[in-house]
């Protein structure tokens, strides 16, 4: 149990919890201390000494965010020495990182900007030390600037203490430590599944998407070219804010009028092959529970989970349900569905998907990823691209006239825009598997035991002619670890796992805090998004995938049934083993059928 | 033989920092691969990424080959006082190489050090475990012709 002190901010008597340090204090309390590598959703690192505070007693200011509160201890936010002291800090910083504001794909979001604006650092006050180095542009998701780097270190305790990817490290001492993979052998060579929570909590530009604007903007202005665009639940609860609306507004259908001003041809909806996953996937979990099948379903919508599993767990690979992601299965639908629906070339169809996600990237580009003949999905965009491509265009978002999408593949029930949330997945296909074993309809679709933030969740589902089905939920691959391990564990002991279905995605929250989020993209704002998910699906009128008129369309006029041949050729996919060290490939550990 | 040298040690994190070094001094080019780090990341069950970060940490391990010989010449202010500058100016020339660099007949490397705990004899340099101190330019010349003439 936590004890309660005394404490005194700038002569205000404060009680608080002794776990608690100087700057966690502060903030409850609404004292403003001064930071930069400080960040509430992670543990401390130290590196800059922005936030220094003058304690009582002690001669020499201490660095709030890593020192613990005290009884009786007395605190002074502010003096002509520590501003001196801040400045000093932040104008050395400067001093060396790549100035290039204008053009930083984090400008007006970047904290050490905010920082030297606030605290009226000079610019001029400390010469250049920079000695240029070229970016790590060896991955499909992320570059990694190291000009712009001020080696804060957060970065890497998001890779390695809440994620457990450990791609990054701080390499060399002093001066010269900088964040690195090992043997700087790049992103692309190093255990990095790509979830981009490296680029969510980089105080700069230093971190980035590797974008694709350019691409798509050509792909858009070339007339020859059918441009067909689909976007992730979590994308229509995170733009408004960007544009002064409330942090989880729920803006779909601004957001197809915004795609369609850009230029988009055709605007459909990854949530409509949410609900056809759902299908697949619980089609798939209906046959494994019904054979009796000891080894669980983990769920397959999350990039950077695969990658984590196929690099970290490849012996439980085939545990993984086979199903293409939404936006996968989306991609090629969209060359082989779509095209023949509408009459149109797949050779002239681009193919774009707007995801939360920076891990969507690799997966696009995954050369098993092909089965239209394609690239099936062509470009993937993150929030934060397509935020920048509105903007470029102009256009008003808060005051859009509300416009629908286009037919056909962008029907979306509840259960598929929830995906976007940690449980979500879980939720919907629990909505849809009850009907399957059953053959009835699930009364209470509020499934509350898998909702919310705690990292890893369960439940027991009490299903008529089955028994109890056990499930699981985890978010964030730290978690992810936590729950593969016990599988891993009880399938070696006992020859069972504790759970017959789980979900897993890689990002903290869900997609909702995915690593191609705004920026902010701290946990509380990832909460208030998925809440807005949720009560987008309680309004919704249709709130079971199942009953997707679209989803039956598509079964009755191309697939035939979830599972089909035709469904496991396109719907379907397969992994691979890659090594821990280098993250390429080794082997294929599963197959297709 | 990595997995050699490691089975000689339990395999917890601690026994980390020895594992290197006598992967190191057996190896030789006095440096840790890229492999050597990986049999090591599995012996002690640690990511490579976290044994690559101790590896830079210290200036003492290498994660690149190095000669036969590795010269540290002290570059702490009292050799400095003393004409450090002018042994590092020589040592280039002798050999050939800049700073962290590797003679072309592979004998030598070229390596600056924090203090040897020999301020009395600056400057100072080691060469392999053995310390000359009070050097001059001649002296070194001559160490340097020592070391050649034993090849």
């Amino acid at each position: 149990m936590a004890k309660t002190v005394n404490v005194w901010i700038d002569g205000n008597q404060l009680e608080v919890p002794d776990t608690m340090t100087i700057i966690e204090a502060a903030d409850k309390h609404g004292f403003y201390i001064p930071r930069l590598c400080y960040h509430p959703d992670l543990p401390p690192t130290a590196n800059c000494g922005v936030c220094v505070v003058d304690l009582a007693g002690s001669p020499t200011p201490k660095r709030a965010c890593c020192t613990p509160v005290a009884e009786g201890m007395k605190i002074t936010t502010n003096t002509k020495k520590l501003r001196s002291y801040r400045k000093t800090l932040v104008e050395m910083i400067l001093s060396n990182h790549e100035v290039v504001c204008p053009t930083c794909v984090a400008n007006n979001k970047c904290e050490l900007q905010t920082l030297a604006s606030n605290l009226g650092v000079d610019m001029e006050a400390l010469p250049s030390i920079l000695i240029k180095k070229p970016a790590d542009d060896t991955s499909l998701s992320i570059i990694r600037d190291t000009n712009k780097c001020i080696a804060c270190g957060r970065c890497i305790t998001v890779c390695n203490e809440v994620q457990q990817v450990y791609a990054l490290t701080m390499s060399e001492r002093g001066i010269d430590s900088h964040p690195d993979t090992a043997f700087a052998h790049g992103m692309a060579n190093s255990p990095c599944v790509n979830c981009g929570q490296c680029t969510v909590y980089c105080p700069t530009g230093a971190l980035r998407e590797r974008s694709e604007i350019d691409e798509v903007w050509d792909a858009i202005l070339d007339p020859e070219k059918h441009v067909i665009v689909q976007e992730a639940p979590s994308i229509r609860v995170s733009l408004g804010e960007e544009f002064g609306m409330p942090l989880g507004s729920v803006t779909p259908k601004k957001m197809y009028a915004a795609l369609r001003k850009i230029g988009f041809d055709s605007v459909m909806d990854t949530n409509f092959t949410a609900d056809l996953t759902i299908l697949e996937e619980g089609t798939e979990c209906v046959a494994k529970l019904k054979a009796g099948d000891k080894r669980p379903l983990i769920t397959s919508c999350s990039p950077g989970w695969i990658k984590f599993m196929e690099t970290y767990y490849p012996d439980l690979a085939d545990c993984v349900s086979t199903a293409k992601s939404p936006m996968s299965m989306f991609g090629v639908l969209s060359k082989t569905y779509y095209a023949q629906e509408q009459n149109i070339d797949p050779a002239k169809i681009v193919s774009v998907a707007i995801m939360p996600c920076t891990a969507k990237k690799f997966e696009a580009r995954r050369p098993e990823l092909r089965d239209s003949g394609y690239q099936d999905t062509d470009y993937v965009l993150t929030t934060r691209e397509l935020l920048r491509m509105i903007k470029e265009a102009g256009i008003d978002f808060a005051n859009l006239k509300e416009e629908e999408a286009d037919e056909g593949m962008s029907f979306y029930t509840g259960a598929g825009t929830i995906f976007g949330a940690t449980g979500g997945v879980m939720e919907a296909a629990i909505r849809s598997a009850y009907f399957l074993v059953t053959g009835e309809e699930l009364e209470n679709l509020d499934i509350d035991a898998v909702r919310g933030l705690e990292g890893v969740k369960e439940a027991t589902i009490e299903v008529p002619g089955f028994g109890p089905l056990k499930v699981a939920v985890a978010h964030g691959l730290g978690n992810a670890r936590k729950v593969m391990d016990r599988v891993r564990e009880g399938l070696n002991t006992t020859g069972e796992s504790p759970w017959h279905f789980i979900e897993i995605m890689a990002c903290p929250g869900g997609c909702v805090g995915g690593g191609g989020q705004p920026y902010g993209n701290d946990i509380a704002s990832r909460a208030r998004r998925g809440l807005a998910l949720y009560e987008e699906d309680r309004n919704l009128p249709v709130r079971k995938s199942h009953h997707n008129p679209e989803v039956t369309r598509i079964y009755e006029r191309f697939l035939g049934e979830p599972n089909s041949p035709l469904a496991q050729k396109l719907l379907h996919t397969h992994y691979f083993e890659r090594s821990v060290n280098t993250g390429q490939v080794v082997r294929e550990v599963t197959h297709k059928h | 033989m990595y997995k050699k040298i490691c089975s000689k040690y339990e395999p917890t994190k601690d026994n980390l920092i020895h594992i290197l070094h006598e992967i190191q001094d057996t190896h030789p080019q006095h440096y840790i691969s890229d492999e050597a780090v990986e049999e090591v990341s599995k012996y002690l069950n640690l990511p490579t990424n976290h044994i690559y970060g101790v590896l830079t940490f210290y200036s003492m391990y290498s994660t690149t080959p190095r000669g036969k010989n590795i010269i540290r010449l002290c570059e702490s202010p009292p050799c400095y006082i003393k004409g450090s500058e002018n042994i590092l100016r020589k040592l280039k020339v002798l050999l050939g190489v800049e700073t962290g660099e590797t003679s072309k007949d592979g004998l030598f490397t070229l390596e600056l050090s924090a203090c040897l705990g020999v301020c009395g004899n600056a400057p100072v340099m080691m060469i392999n475990e053995d310390v000359y101190g009070d050097l001059t330019e001649e002296k070194v010349e001559e160490i340097i012709e020592k070391y050649r003439r034993a090849q």
